[in-house]
């Protein structure tokens, strides 16, 4: 596929250029692995405190944490920059992509990759080891077999939710930190577990903007507990099915976006 | 008096400028409300567990939420100030010509820099507290004197805030890049204002020592003087002290700084 294709180049090319600083890259990577480390200090800092959250002691909002984190880290390892789209609307820049023979959508992932945001996928990871150590849970193969299948799954949600972002920009070229409020804001939300939210919330993550997926409803099959909104038990296996759905509506709102951008003219 | 009329006139500019920035600021404003909305679920869920933590009842966490998403642009302790222009005219020796200039450096920066905070407050401020304040139960004063206190200890606050960046935008003088040094200083600002959790939560020791550095006259000085569990004139001594001692460590490393500039020949 040409997308891929482009795409493996332009990333090669940065991975590259990224490498010609070595001390750069290892201090941004750190910083941001720090970065997100922090949301976890802050829930640590809470558990110094109390013994649970929602009902959930500190292994299980780890476990969920972790899975959240490393989900949402690949999904912005591959197209993190998706967000400085609308800097390229307003200033033109767009227009270089357009005349490449290349598909637009794999140019602008793969633009400006930044190999740091490997910081937060082995932040995530470290905390999801930490809860696999601590966590009582009973393993089956079905548990076992979900793991990959759900950080997978997550990440493509995510990455559905940065490419339906990165078309709003289109309209919205200032918007930015909308698209954040649903990434960051989504991550973050996930990484507390559903019963601390109100009902309404949790109805809007999983039915609207299906997030609850990425890991509460998965993660409930594998901890034993109750699903949010009583959903039934087969629900923890659709992630799949939701990536899929979430990404062919992102692409189809991507090439809607792309259809009303008009250059700048400079 | 012209100098006044001088840093005035410099203060509205900025005021004025970041006004133009229309959609930024909406989906600023819509990022805050939703951050905020996640949290005061994860503080709701904390105080049930431990009622008064921290020596704040319900309502008062749920305050302390909406006022860190008012304060969180203002004050600058996410960034996003005037630091980053202010390094890029150090890295590429266009600040030669601002010394030229028959106005004061610091003062130059610190007038625009309040121009922003002012504009910060009230365009991306006001509405994410007023949904809090609509949506969740708060505890706000009536005595229109606190409301006062409150907004001096605001001022002071970002005047804390510019003097710490001031301080990490001239390290650029000796860095070239100073990406690292904004990176840490945007996380200990996080850690240390109150942002990330009330100080007055953090355990033990820790949380002393957090409360003597000086970003918590950022956010958790005007919390406290509004929720009324800190009396206003030694907080405002506090800030004042601490915003006093970082403007003049600023002068030195400034008088240190321009020492070294070479201006290219061309």
């Amino acid at each position: 596929m040409a997308g891929l294709r482009a795409y493996r180049l332009i990333t090669a090319m940065w991975i590259r250029s990224t490498m010609a600083y070595r001390a750069s890259f290892v201090m941004t990577t750190f910083g941001n692995f720090a970065a997100t480390a922090l949301d976890f200090v802050a829930i640590l800092l809470m558990f110094s405190r109390v013994d649970a959250l929602g009902g959930y002691p500190l292994p299980e909002v780890a476990f969920l944490y972790g899975l959240s984190s490393v989900s949402f880290g690949l999904a912005d390892l591959a197209i993190g920059s998706m967000d400085k789209l609308g800097r390229r609307v307003r200033d033109g820049t767009l227009d270089t992509l357009l005349v490449r023979p290349a598909p637009v959508l794999a140019q602008v992932a793969a633009d400006r990759f930044g190999l740091r945001r490997l910081g937060r996928v082995t932040q995530g990871a470290l905390v999801l080891t930490y809860a696999l150590w601590t966590v009582d849970i009973d393993w089956t193969a079905a548990k076992l077999l979900l793991m990959p299948v759900m950080l997978v799954s997550g990440a493509g949600i995510f990455g559905a939710v940065f490419v339906a972002g990165a078309a709003f920009q289109f309209v919205a070229q200032d918007a930015s930190e909308a698209q954040n409020a649903f990434t960051y804001g989504g991550t973050t939300l996930l990484q507390y577990p559903p019963t601390v939210f109100g009902q309404e919330l949790v109805r809007g993550v999983t039915f609207v903007l299906p997030l609850a997926f990425v890991n509460w409803l998965p993660a409930a099959y594998v901890l034993d507990r109750p699903y949010p909104l009583g959903l039934p038990q087969w629900a923890a296996f659709t992630p799949p099915l939701v990536a899929v759905g979430c990404g062919a509506l992102a692409g189809l709102a991507w090439r809607a976006g792309l259809r009303t951008y008009r250059s700048t003219g400079s | 008096m012209g100098a006044g009329r001088l840093y005035g006139a410099v203060a509205a500019g900025a005021f004025r400028r970041y006004a133009t920035y229309r959609a930024a600021t909406a989906a600023g404003v819509f990022a805050n409300t939703v951050f905020g909305l996640i949290l005061v679920y994860t503080y709701l869920a904390l105080w049930d567990e431990r009622p008064r933590l921290g020596g704040y009842d319900q309502a008062q966490a749920v305050t302390y939420v909406w006022l860190g998403q008012a304060l969180l642009a203002a004050a600058a302790i996410g960034g996003g100030g005037f630091e980053d222009e202010l390094m890029e005219r150090i890295r590429t020796g266009d600040v030669a010509i601002d010394l030229y200039r028959p106005a004061d450096l610091q003062l130059w920066w610190l007038a625009s820099d309040l121009g922003r905070a002012g504009f910060q407050l009230l365009g991306r401020g006001v509405v994410p507290f007023a949904f809090g304040a609509v949506f969740f139960e708060v505890a706000l004063p009536s005595e229109p004197l606190r409301w006062a206190a409150f907004l001096v200890a605001v001022g002071l606050g970002v005047v804390v805030g510019f003097g710490i960046r001031y301080l990490v935008a001239l390290s650029a003088f000796w860095l070239i890049d100073g990406t690292g040094v904004v990176q840490m200083s945007w996380l200990a600002g996080f850690f240390c204002s109150g942002m990330l959790l009330p100080l007055n939560v953090f355990p033990g020791e820790l949380g002393e020592v957090v409360r003597a550095l000086p970003w918590s006259s950022l956010l958790q000085a005007p919390a406290d003087v509004l929720l009324g569990t800190a009396d206003p004139l030694p907080t405002f001594a506090f800030q004042a002290a601490w915003a006093v001692a970082l403007l003049a460590l600023g002068r030195l490393v400034q008088s240190a700084a321009t020492r070294r500039v070479v201006v290219q020949g061309g």
